[in-house]
Order: structure tokens, then sequence, then C-alpha cells
């Protein structure tokens, strides 16, 4: 194989990404856009009770609406599927409600018709009669309520460790995530000093600006499903589970996502089209409004408690963290996060003694699971709040306290797994270095006053997931790449791209990305917890290894210089003419261990570790306790970069993704309706909400058992941004926040409560 | 269903060429828009605050998922699509796709019909008049930074444009 391009090699350049040119022309391709001939659009009628019986569903004025084709319920999903519940812990949901509304905006019934706007009007004039029930909504009330949201718990098997939960009933509680390291009583006991914090967030909405939306067209046998999903692969799986079908029976196709973030993990309405297609024989598509989304996925609400044991020289001896996941009415992927993010709430820091409890708790509130970072920015955020307020307390500086902490390479995490390619203290003094640490700071004066924090977070990979890809060369020597990453603006086909081109040495830009087909792409677990890049990056580099070696044997078998002939000259020789293909394979697995069901310890949690770091200087007006973040600093390992310019735009990108679960995000309330559910009422970061100066460097690492150093980086810009803007606070007016987000309102009570002045709640 | 009696003819410019468009009284813009095969208009929000959707009316920007189809009757409508002449992109378009600004794509179309607007009513724009002429879009994915960088080189691309 001739190679052109050996002195510049293609990992490690900021090219564009490939598909640039469609996306600032607007012919990039996504699910929202498809249209199919005959197609019916779906309008869900959802549920006004966050908990209640159903007694009716009478659909008789919606179904006679002119325009309007079929109205379905529960009773015609249940003639398709007769068993409807899906979700990949519990198979707790129901396609449409049965029996009974578990939150306010669940799905009770869907009008098809071919003008959305016919079927929108047609679903408002459905009427369902309920018996109103209690319903809760606190994640620690909850835990010991008579309220029960479901009855009885129904693993759905696809982990084995939340087996032994089936059948369990009278509980809300549906996982207790233990660590149990050492034994931080008798530490405490023994503790110079002993600190105890307490801190709250609210539900957060992904707003991926493409909602959530997905067609099915089915015939008899089959169905294909076109889904704006992160889960190609597990849509189809799920899909064939429902319809007892086997998996080859079911296609799912993707394009870009118009943002993921989480929101498109797992099923949300493939299920429902898949049934509304089977019974009508006709295209369906559903695509939710921005309210719709708040009451389909979120991020948890928590309450987290924080109880640390220390020496009189700043030694952290203990910790023992309880952790509340509000997962709402359906468990989704929530009780995989409670455990997985919950190993890590003790923070990054050399802890001999620690014990951690992570419940994952059903309330009558909209679902909720991962949103970049699956838990950790909130993790984050409570032992970094928690480590500057001991380090305060104790008069030692934030940084030199952490210092004296932290965990580092070669030392055993809580769970017992030893530490490695975790540049945890090369992120810290970087962060430092780039703050200026040590140098002299403008603290303000009057009625602006200044003030500048850092914190530090890391998480676990997800352990014990595949990745199948395939490279394709063709008779003219361009080559393809077959896998079911999906693009949603993190840039994978331009990593996957430069991957494959490195191995094959030809130009990243020469390469197609075949979007997921899952009748002709592989198998791969998810684009989600920043696996991608390093999970199906291996496997990438796999298949096209496996494409080069062949290649170069086809040369040398037909007697050709194998190094320097070009791969289409090859095909000539061997077919006469321009034909044929050569197919590379590769199937990545990195093994880890699942943590003991009683200690939580394991000896191999995660294939590799994200570490990041965030530094913020802020200016807090201590007349209306509007906060101005001046400067954002994120410090990040990511192992060595495929592409420096992606890498750089996904670490800016996450933080002000958690900027605006700090600054202003934050789901409210009113007996489970959500009443922010619109952009009007619910603030994302726009353009002026951005800090002054952003500023992102990766530390110099290498993830030894990544695809050319690499490893992910899609939420680990998330970590440290809420408690550095929590700690900087502190440092400005000495007031500290325990609640997110931090309003202008919440600042300004918290400053009034601190000067023994409290404004009246409302 | 709504009376065929409802249905009316508009006729406008589209893109450039003289179309006739068959709508409802309740369909807007962007509904409209797609019966052309033309997707870079994007309802999102459904409420124009997120400006996915923006299309460029007689020369002014507007929320399409907000506008109603009858409207445009006998307006010069200018979307997305029509920015890149004979498939060579705009310099606002190459400025984005040189520095990157934008990453999931989905907002990208009402960025840059922003910003041609923007740099044709102000070529030389402060960062100050940047960030408030933008303010109308968001970005879930936040390249703000980048979009920020590539206003100030399409605006140097189209001043060596003119003097060039």
């Amino acid at each position: 194989m001739k190679t052109t391009t050996k002195e510049t090699s293609q990992v490690g350049r900021s090219i564009p990404r490939l598909e640039a040119r469609e996306k600032v022309t607007g012919r990039a391709e996504y699910i929202h856009n498809m249209r199919l001939p005959g197609m019916l659009y779906g309008k869900i009628f959802r549920s006004t009770l966050a908990h209640g019986r159903i007694r009716s569903i009478d659909v008789s004025a919606a179904a006679a609406v002119a325009g309007v084709h079929r109205v379905i319920t529960a009773e015609d999903v249940k003639t398709v599927i007769p068993d409807p519940y899906y979700g990949p812990v519990f198979h707790d949901q129901p396609i449409l409600a049965m029996d009974k509304v578990r939150h306010v905006g669940e799905p009770v019934a869907v009008v098809l018709a071919s003008d959305p706007h016919v079927a929108e009007q047609a679903a408002q004039l459905i009427a369902a009669d309920y018996e109103e029930l209690p319903a809760v909504f606190d994640e620690v009330a909850a835990t010991g309520s008579p309220v029960i949201v479901h009855e009885v718990l129904r693993p759905a098997g696809m982990f084995p460790d939340f087996k032994d939960l089936a059948g369990r009933k009278n509980t809300n509680l549906h996982l207790d995530f233990k660590l149990r390291r050492g034994d931080v009583e008798t530490a405490f006991a023994a503790a110079d000093h002993v600190f105890e914090h307490t801190f709250h967030t609210r539900q957060i909405m992904h707003t991926p600006l493409e909602p959530i939306v997905s067609l099915a067209e089915s015939t008899d046998s089959s169905v294909t499903l076109y889904t704006a999903s992160q889960m190609p692969s597990v849509v189809r799986m799920e899909i064939a589970r429902l319809l007892a079908w086997p998996e080859n029976r079911v296609r799912v196709r993707t394009a870009f996502l118009g943002g993921g973030f989480g929101a498109k993990t797992y099923i949300k309405v493939e299920a429902l089209v898949t049934v509304c297609s089977l019974l009508t024989h006709l295209p369906v598509k559903i695509s939710l409004t921005m309210e719709e989304q708040f009451y389909t996925i979120t991020k948890h609400a928590n309450t987290l408690r924080l109880k640390s044991g220390v020496t009189k020289d700043g030694r952290i001896t203990s910790r023992l963290c309880e952790v509340w996941w509000n997962g709402g009415a359906y468990a989704d992927i929530g009780p995989r996060l409670t455990q997985k993010s919950g190993f890590t709430a003790a923070g990054p820091y050399d802890i001999e003694n620690v014990h951690i409890d992570s419940y994952a708790v059903y309330t009558n509130l909209p679902p909720a699971a991962g949103l970049r970072g699956f838990g950790i920015p909130t993790l984050t955020w409570a032992y970094e709040s928690h480590t500057d307020l001991i380090a305060r307390a104790l008069n030692i500086d934030p940084l030199e306290f952490r210092r004296r902490n932290l965990l580092r390479e070669g030392r055993p995490q809580a769970t017992g797994t030893i530490m490695k390619d975790a540049a945890i203290d090369a992120v810290l003094e970087r962060l430092a270095e780039r703050m200026d640490w040590h140098a002299p700071f403008d603290r303000g004066s009057g009625v602006i006053r200044r003030g500048r924090g850092i914190a530090i977070g890391f998480k676990a990979s997800i352990s014990n997931t595949t990745s199948v890809a395939i490279v394709n060369a063709c008779g003219d020597g361009s080559c393809s790449v077959y896998c079911n990453t999906v693009d949603m603006g993190q840039g994978s086909d331009t990593a996957l791209a430069q991957i494959a081109a490195e191995a094959l040495n030809i130009p990243a830009e020469t390469i197609k990305v075949i979007h997921a087909d899952t009748d002709v792409t592989p198998y791969d677990m998810g684009t989600l917890g920043s696996r991608s890049t390093f999970h199906m990056g291996q496997a990438v580099k796999l298949a096209a290894e496996d494409a080069r070696d062949k290649l170069l044997a086809l040369a040398a078998e037909l007697g050709l210089p194998p190094e320097t002939t070009p791969i289409a000259q090859i095909f000539r020789k061997k077919f006469g003419m321009q034909a044929g293909n050569v197919v590379g394979i590769g199937t990545f697995n990195p093994k880890s261990t699942q943590p003991d069901h009683a200690t939580g310890l394991a000896e191999n949690i995660t294939p590799f570790w994200m570490i990041g770091g965030t530094g913020a200087e802020v200016e807090v007006d201590t007349e209306t306790g509007h906060v101005r973040v001046t400067r954002l600093v994120n410090i990040a390992d990511v192992g060595t970069p495929i592409n420096p310019g992606i890498v750089d735009s996904q670490l800016s990108g996450a933080a002000m993704m958690q900027f605006g679960c700090t600054m202003s995000e934050g789901m409210e309330f009113d007996a489970g309706q959500v009443t922010n559910a619109s952009l009007a009422d619910y603030k994302i970061p726009g353009i002026r909400d951005m800090p002054d100066q952003i500023i992102n460097e990766v530390v110099e690492a290498r993830q030894d058992t990544g695809p050319y150093g690499a490893k992910g980086v899609g939420e680990t810009g998330t970590f440290g941004v809420s408690p550095a803007i929590t700690n900087a606070i502190h440092d400005a007016v000495g007031v500290r926040l325990t609640r997110l987000p931090v309003t202008p309102e919440a600042v300004y009570r918290a400053l009034r409560a601190a000067n023994n002045d409290a404004l009246e709640e409302e | 269903m709504v009376p065929t009696a409802a249905q009316q003819t508009i006729r406008f410019t589209l893109n450039g060429k003289p179309v006739e468009a068959r709508i409802l009284p309740h369909h807007n813009l962007v509904e409209m828009l797609q019966d052309f095969g033309l997707f870079g208009a994007r309802e999102s929000c459904g409420q124009g605050l997120c400006g996915c959707c923006t299309v460029l009316v007689n020369g002014n920007a507007v929320s399409g998922c907000l506008y109603l189809a009858a409207f445009i009757d006998g307006a010069d409508v200018v979307t997305v699509e029509h920015l890149a002449s004979a498939g060579t992109l705009s310099p606002v378009q190459e400025a984005f796709l040189e520095t990157g600004a934008f990453q999931c794509g989905f907002c990208t179309p009402g960025f840059v019909l922003m910003v041609h607007q923007l740099l044709d009513r102000n070529p030389e724009p402060t960062e100050e008049d940047i960030r408030h002429y933008l303010s109308g879009n968001l970005c879930r994915c936040a390249s703000y930074r980048e979009i920020i960088q590539a206003v100030r080189s399409a605006a140097e691309k189209r001043k060596s444009c003119a003097t060039g």
C-alpha cells in the first residue's frame, strides 16, 4: 500500500469535521427533517396528574375529528405487545399508561393524523378519568413514604447485579449501592475535626435543540425505525424483545443528531411509533415539542450529605457520602448511574476510610437519567464544595489542601482499584498555573466583590461494553467505516475517520463514516459516557488494521511491493478491473470487574479514568446577587487527543452546559407539573451568558489502552464547573450556596441571611 | 380536517425564484419550506426563542415557526440554502467551517443567517455588538466562543472581498 502521508500522521490533526459543509449549508441530515409518503403524525395525550389510577379514557371525541386516522391507547398496544413494559434496568415503563399514571406528562394515548395540527387539536379532546392517589416528590421522603410509585420491582435482566431486586414490594428505593472501605465511625471518633454538609440539586432538562423524534415504517414481518438515538443497537434489541422478534427483523437507522447529551439513550418514543405503525400499516412519526421533552427525560434532582474526618494538619482520614437520586417515576438508566457514579462520591482523594450509600429512588416526577457526566458533575459539586469548606475552616489554601489529599497514580481508589493513566495531579497543578493561583488577586471593592475557586473531579468509564466496527476498502481504494457510533455533535465521525486513516495510511478526509443502519452496521453498546473515542476508536483501529493486513497480504500474493502499491492497483491486479472489496473487522470489549455487592470494592473498576478540573473567577454584585463569571479555566486529561480542535470545543461545550446547570437551569414543579417547561422560563445559556474568558487545556497524557493513546472527552469539561463557581462566590462574598442553581435571587438571599437580615420565603 | 376551501395559493420569491404554494391558514413558514425540500430552517422551541427556524423575509430575520405562511404572499424569502452560490460557500459559511463554529449543527443555519444580517448592517461589529445581535439564537452545544471568532473572521473575509 502506498504511503503518501507517512510524515503527517492522521491523528493529532485539527481537521474540520467531515460534515462541516453540510452543516453550514443547512443540508445535514436529521431525523427531525424526515418525511415518508403516507406518513402519520402522532400527538400524545398526557397525564395531568402526578399519581392516579386510570378509571376510564374517552377518546370518542378525538376519534371523531375529521382527519384523525386513529387514536391509540394501552388496550391497543397490548394487542401488539402483551407485556408492554420497557426500560434498560427495570421493565417498569409502559409504552402508554396502563392502570396507573405515575407522573404528570406520562403518555396515556396518542392521536394519529396526516396533519400534525389535526392530531394535536384532537388530542386535546381526549378525556381521562382518574382516581387521584397521593404523590411523593422528594427523594429523601420517598424512601420512607407510604406512597409507593411501583408496587413491585421488575429488574430487566440486562445487568445481572440487579437481579436480586426482582419481586421486591412496597419500596420506592430501587437500588442501594454501598461502598465500605475501612471503618469511618472509628476514624471520625479519632479525627481532630469532623465536618458535615448537605447539598441539593434540582432536576435539569437536556434540551437538545433537535427534539426526541422517531419514525417507524413497518410490514407484517419487519419494522424500520428512523430515530434520533444515541443507541441504535440497543433500540433494536429492546424493540425486538418487546415484539418477541429476532433482532434481524428490526432495522434501526440514525442520522446526525441535533444534540443528545444523554436524552436520546435507550428507548424513548421508539416503541410507541413502532406499535402505531404496526397497528395502522403506515409510517408513523412522533416529534416531541420542547415542553414534552421536560416530561420525558431529565437529570436527577439530588440530596447529598457528606461527612469527613480530618487531622489537624489537613489529611482527610474518613469520608461518608449519602446520595439520594430522585429518579422520577421510571428508572430508565438511573440505577446504573446510582452505582457507577456512586463509587466516586468521595472524590479524587486518597482516603483510608470511605462509606458510600447511593440510593436510586422512585418519585412521582418525570423520569431522570444521565446528562453529560452520568451524575459526576453533581457529585463533584458536592464533594468539591465540601472539600473547599473544610480547607477554609482549617485555614489551609484550597489548592494546598487538595494536594495533601490527592489520589495519585498507583494508589487505590475507594473501590480498591489502583489508579493508572489518571493525571489527577497534573490536572490540578496545571489548573493552578493557568489560574495564576499564587499571584496577587484583585478582590474588588464596594458593591462588586471578586473571588476565585477551583475544583477537580473524575469519572470512571462505562465498563464491560462492546464495540464492533467494519472497515471496507473499495476497488478504487476509497475506504468506509461502518459503525453504530452516532455523531451528535461530538465529532465522532471525524475522530473515527482519523483513527482509521492512521491505520490505513490514507488521508482522513477521504474516509466515509457510514451512519448507523443496523441492517448493515455492526453492534455497539451506545454513544454515551464518553466511551466512543476509546471503545469504538479501538474497534475501528482493529478493523482498519485487519483490512490493512489483508491488503498487504494480497499485494504480496500478487507479487506487488506491499508497502508502496496503491490500494486501487492491488484490486486491479487481482480482478483485472476496478472491482472487489477487502473488509476488516474489529471487536473491542475491555474487561473490568463489577463492584462487590456487599462492599462495593473491585479490583479493576474501569477501562479508563477521565479527569477534569475547572477554575472560576467571579464578580458578585452584592446589591443584586448577580454573579458574573469573568474567567473559566478548564483543564483535562483526555489522553492524547485525536483531533485537538474538536477536543477543545468539547471541553468548552461541556463546561458551558454545566455552567447552565449551575447558574440558571432548574425545573420547577407545582404538584408534579413543570411550571417552567419552555425556553421562555427555563434558561439555557445564550451567547451573552458566556464568561468573558474561557480557557481550555489538555495536560500531556497518554491512555496506554486507548487508540493512539486517546480516551473519552465529551463529559470531562462538566466535572468541576459548579463547585469552582460556588467556591469562587464563597471566596468573593463569604457565603456558601448549597443549592443549585445559584440564581441572583439565591445569592442575594444568602447574602441577606449571612447579614442576619434574611428575606422572607415566598 | 380543515376544509379545502380554506386553502389559498400564495406567490412569492423563494431564494431568488418566483414560486407559488398551496397553504392552509395555520401553516407556518417552516412547514411550508419543507414542501419545497428546504430543511435548513428547523422548528425547535416552537416559541421563537431559539433561532433554529430563522428565515430572511424581505431582508429581515424572522422566526419561521411563528410566522404564518399566509403572510409570505408577495414577499422575498431567503433561506440558508441560498447562501452558497454555485457550490461556493459564502464568507460567513466559510468562516463557520474554518473556525469549527458548530458541533451538532442543528442551530447553525439560524446563526449563519443572523451573522449575514449582522454583517450587512454592521460590517465591523465589536464583540459586544456580536453578543447582542446573536442573543436570540441558542446553541446547546455552546459553540459561542467559536461563533464569535467566526463572525470576526467573516467580517475580515467580506472586507477583503469588497476591497479586493
